[in-house]
């Protein structure tokens, strides 16, 4: 703005008398209540509405079926794909989890989750080789899980599992982030 | 025209809008002489801040908040002929205000603007900076296919690595405890609502304070800035040598922002936006998310430095460009303007932009990401397609080699090029390697038979470079 107003907005604040006139106590008094009011306002609204905003929605835990045992031949590891715990109506496809699930004996199973232990990037199983690949940044897995090479530091994350009449259940649980 | 005059006249004097704008619009400015075509970047930024506002409400028309839907509605948004220019022109200008941000903030930063009494300008420029680089990588997220929900994934875990709240603040963006129903609307909202009013409100202030403080000259080397004196300089220069900012400079700025503003919209019709990936079904494993192009320097950054440093730039690097911005205008607030006499201003802007150019370059490339689409290798560069060798070219494929490993310009560049395999090692050299296994290659020990290993052998030793052939190829992504 040009320089003229900022002096005349000089002037018209000194004609405003200031806290310390003699009806100064009234004065800042009603500052008072006018800012309290306000910020009595804004607290209402505001407090509701960050903690919606920054609440989070947890989800049980609860176990999902898999398949039959008998589908899941001994010494392989295939996706298989279960529902959130608790998906919004709205969610469509993303309520799906992956995971990658290994027969390892007759009575051994583990379940991996997709996510790279690097940055989260999908791994993808490479049969033929025993090893997950990230596409990523090229990290390597072993079967079991262990880093084989690359970027990341720490084994793939499993879920938990159980058998239960013949059928294989996991148990669902929030994407691995490291805290 | 009597009727026209005369309506204007009476709305004139109701709301006595010439009275209190005609002064802004003809305030003096500085004459720029031969700089005068650099401060054209501030307002294009804007005018094109103005296009995203008007193309992001006629998207967000037809566009589906809702994790399972908002895929089907881009495609539908993507599938008419409006709705498709409309999502490039969108696309572009996220791109144009990104880098005619950078140039301005580049401007602003060499011609030292920043100094009293503008320091407020820059930190308000710096806001605008930071939540342009938000919306950017917001809308990504919002072209809710394969790519952008595993943006939304991979966002989660780089902020997981901040200290003591990368828990939380991990899975506050995903807004539970998985990427699903939430997560989505979570970025909506901050998309076209949270974001865009914050850059109301401080380009408010921005523009605020271009008036108040003026703009600033172009700097003479050998005339310091004093906070003391130099308002008084300032006006006393204004009202001896300024122009009135309309038309004489305004027009500079309008015409500069229909330049980009055609340019934009041509790119917009006859480019277009990224074309959708896969739908956004975490259970479709093939997935190799990028960023888009204003990312890809900073993912290739993080892809490139040693791993032991890559929790502290995640978090660091940010934190301390952030710092850089805020305290320039403290520690530097006075003295010399012109770059000449602060070569070092110069010096860090081409360090900068070296850095992010290499690093860009690096991402389009992207050594570092194995090539899991490679095709096996035809008969053509392994030479037979029966016996040992043809066998062991199998092997090379199936056995992931090739995604990491470069043979004749097929495979990935991670691992060293193979193509001469047989000229550089020699068989019981590439043995040990395939069992040792090294930093970034997986030991192959109890992954391979013996029968496997054999064949594999005689194919890598059976690799040489033959005299035409083998130029290396790096097949761009």
């Amino acid at each position: 703005m040009p320089v003229e107003t900022q002096e005349t907005a000089g002037r018209a604040d000194e004609a405003v008398p200031s806290g310390l006139t003699p009806d100064g106590t009234r004065r800042s008094f009603l500052t008072a209540v006018g800012i309290a009011c306000g910020a009595l306002a804004t607290a209402l609204v505001a407090v509701p509405s960050a903690y919606f905003l920054l609440g989070l929605r947890e989800s049980p835990r609860v176990w999902r079926p898999l398949g039959k045992v008998d589908d899941f031949k001994v010494g392989t590891t295939v996706e298989v794909a279960f529902a959130d715990p608790s998906p919004l109506p709205w969610a469509g496809v993303t309520a799906q989890t992956a995971a990658w699930l290994r027969r390892e004996s007759e009575t051994a199973f583990k379940a991996f989750a997709v996510n790279c232990t690097h940055l989260g990037c999908p791994v993808r199983w490479l049969p033929e080789a025993d090893l997950f690949m990230c596409p990523c940044h090229g990290g390597v897995f072993y079967g079991d899980g262990r880093v084989a090479s690359g970027p990341p530091d720490r084994p793939l994350i499993t879920y938990p599992l159980r058998v239960r009449d013949g059928i294989v259940e996991i148990e669902t649980s929030p994407l691995p982030i490291a805290g | 025209m009597g009727v026209l005059r005369r309506t204007w006249a009476w709305i004139d004097d109701v709301t006595g809008l010439s009275a209190s704008l005609g002064p802004i619009l003809t305030h003096l400015v500085p004459r720029a002489q031969k700089t005068r075509w650099l401060y054209v970047f501030g307002s294009a930024t804007l005018a094109v801040f103005i296009v995203q506002v008007g193309t992001g409400i006629a998207l967000s028309s037809a566009y589906v908040t809702g994790s399972g839907q908002a895929y089907d509605s881009l495609l539908f948004i993507s599938r008419s002929r409006v709705g498709s220019v409309i999502r490039g022109i969108h696309y572009f200008g996220a791109s144009a205000m990104i880098v005619l941000i950078g140039i301005h903030a580049i401007r602003t930063y060499l011609m030292a603007s920043y100094k009293h009494p503008r320091q407020v300008n820059w930190l308000t420029g710096a806001a605008l900076l930071m939540f342009t680089i938000l919306m950017a990588f917001t809308g990504q997220l919002l072209r809710w296919d394969q790519g952008g929900f595993w943006t939304a994934v991979v966002a989660a875990e780089q902020a997981g690595k901040t200290p003591f709240i990368g828990h939380w603040l991990g899975h506050f963006l995903l807004a539970g405890d998985t990427a699903g129903g939430a997560t989505l609307s979570r970025f909506f909202a901050a998309h076209v609502f949270f974001i865009p009013a914050f850059i109301f409100a401080f380009l408010g202030f921005h523009l605020y304070l271009v008036l108040h403080n003026g703009i600033s000259e172009p700097p003479k080397a050998g005339r310091p800035v004093d906070p003391r004196t130099y308002r008084t300089w300032y006006h006393a220069m204004l009202k001896k040598d300024g122009v009135p900012f309309w038309p004489d400079a305004a027009w500079r700025d309008l015409f500069f922002a229909m330049l980009i503003v055609i340019l934009v919209v041509m790119l917009g019709i006859f480019v277009g936006a990224p074309a959708l990936g896969k739908p956004p079904d975490p259970t479709i494993i093939q997935a190799s998310p990028r960023p888009d192009w204003y990312f890809l320097w900073y993912f290739a950054l993080l892809s490139m430095i040693p791993k032991w440093m890559e929790n502290f730039v995640i978090v660091g690097g940010p934190a301390v460009f952030g710092l850089f911005l805020i305290l320039l205008p403290f520690f530097g607030g006075k003295g010399e303007r012109s770059p000449l006499r602060r070569p070092w201003s110069i010096l860090i802007v081409a360090f900068i932009v070296t850095i992010i150019g290499y690093y860009w370059h690096m991402g389009v490339l992207a050594p570092w990401s194995p090539r899991m689409d490679a095709p096996p290798l035809p008969p053509a560069v392994v030479g037979v397609t029966t016996g040992s060798v043809a066998d062991g070219a199998r092997v090379f494929h199936q056995k992931g080699c090739e995604y990491c490993h470069l043979v004749s310009g097929y495979g990935g560049i991670r691992g060293p090029d193979l193509s001469d395999a047989g000229d550089r090692m020699t068989r019981a050299e590439i043995a040990t390697r395939i069992f040792s296994g090294a930093q970034n290659m997986p030991s192959y020990t109890g992954n391979m038979s013996p029968q496997d290993l054999t064949v594999l052998l005689d194919f890598l030793e059976s690799r040489h470079l033959k005299p035409p052939a083998a130029t290396k190829r790096f097949p761009p992504r």
